[in-house]
């Protein structure tokens, strides 16, 4: 009806290539963790977060606000998907998730001639177990006890990081992003 | 002979994006995770021997370096032998030598008693492994 005055109250969203962007990394990191949560895993805790490879490649390519973006996405559709929402997981992988990013937050700023993807890969993972123990500590397991399986989370936070460093740096210099600047 | 090529090539392609700051964090994490193992999993390592004779605290003794101790009970002399990590009673005028057929005490918290002599060997560590011991 073209004699209709626009509604003020309507709200119309309009995506942009951005948002776009943002769903699509969203997305394939949702895909990796349901994945991922199908691998048989010997200990609680111990998960290689292939969803971080997408993380570190977007910090990499489109900056930390988008970053920040996709690996909290990721952490509540994640564990929709799951059935995990509002769990104790939920809550241990948030907390891991917002220690990682505000990590990723100051790693992302040393010099990248020296510190590439790895050594974000790495610290980020160890800030996450650092979050999720915390969490765990404070509120779960009131008990210094959780701090023993912390050499096993330490050398997996080592192996899955370094792992998933080289697999994100691979995945930039794919696309075209110079690994010396 | 080519396999090892291949995995050479294969191992050169991955470290190309490793930098010099790339492995001193690596470094760094592995040698948290050492210290971190180190230092929580040793919580059963004994560091101090205490000694009592007739109810009373007869010495402290430190597990670092080797000595020989002389405890006088009501039977006689209980001797108490101390290594690095560990102790035992090594002699005793009891009749029935439970405390030196015991052997080494290595775990904080085991205790070897000469009830007959009135002489007790426990250890203590950070963490012991047991919370209380009763007979």
């Amino acid at each position: 009806m073209p004699t209709m005055t626009p509604s003020t109250t309507e709200i119309r969203i309009t995506p942009t290539a951005d948002d776009h962007r943002v769903a699509r990394h969203a997305a394939a990191a949702i895909v990796l963790t349901v994945a991922e949560a199908a691998i048989p895993l010997p200990l609680p805790g111990v998960k290689p977060g292939l969803a971080n490879i997408v993380i570190l490649v977007v910090l990499a390519r489109w900056g930390w606000r988008e970053a920040a973006w996709v690996a909290l996405l990721r952490v509540f559709v994640g564990s929709v998907v799951l059935g995990q929402f509002l769990a104790p997981g939920f809550f241990l992988s948030l907390a891991g998730s917002l220690a990682s990013l505000a990590v990723l937050g100051a790693a992302m700023h040393l010099p990248r001639r020296w510190f590439g993807p790895v050594s974000h890969s790495v610290l980020a993972a160890f800030a996450h177990i650092g979050g999720q123990l915390l969490v765990a500590r404070l509120w779960l397991v009131p008990h210094d006890g959780v701090f023993y399986l912390v050499p096993v989370f330490a050398l997996a936070a080592t192996l899955f990081g370094l792992v998933n460093g080289l697999v994100a740096a691979r995945l930039l210099e794919a696309e075209g992003v110079k690994p010396t600047p | 002979m080519t396999k090892r090529v291949a995995l050479r090539s294969w191992l050169a392609a991955w470290a190309v994006h490793l930098r010099v700051g790339d492995g001193l964090v690596l470094a760094a994490a592995l040698a948290f995770c050492v210290a971190s193992a180190l230092s929580l999993w040793q919580g059963g390592r004994p560091d101090k021997a205490i000694i009592k004779a007739g109810g009373k605290v007869f010495a402290e003794v430190d597990l670092a370096a080797p000595r020989m101790l002389d405890v006088p009970g009501p039977l006689g002399i209980t001797r108490i032998e101390i290594q690095p990590g560990r102790a035992r009673v090594a002699a005793d005028p009891g009749p029935r030598q439970y405390c030196v057929r015991q052997g080494w005490l290595v775990s904080a918290g085991a205790v070897a008693i000469c009830a007959p002599n009135q002489v007790s060997l426990a250890l203590s560590g950070r963490h012991a492994d047991y919370d209380s011991l009763n007979y």
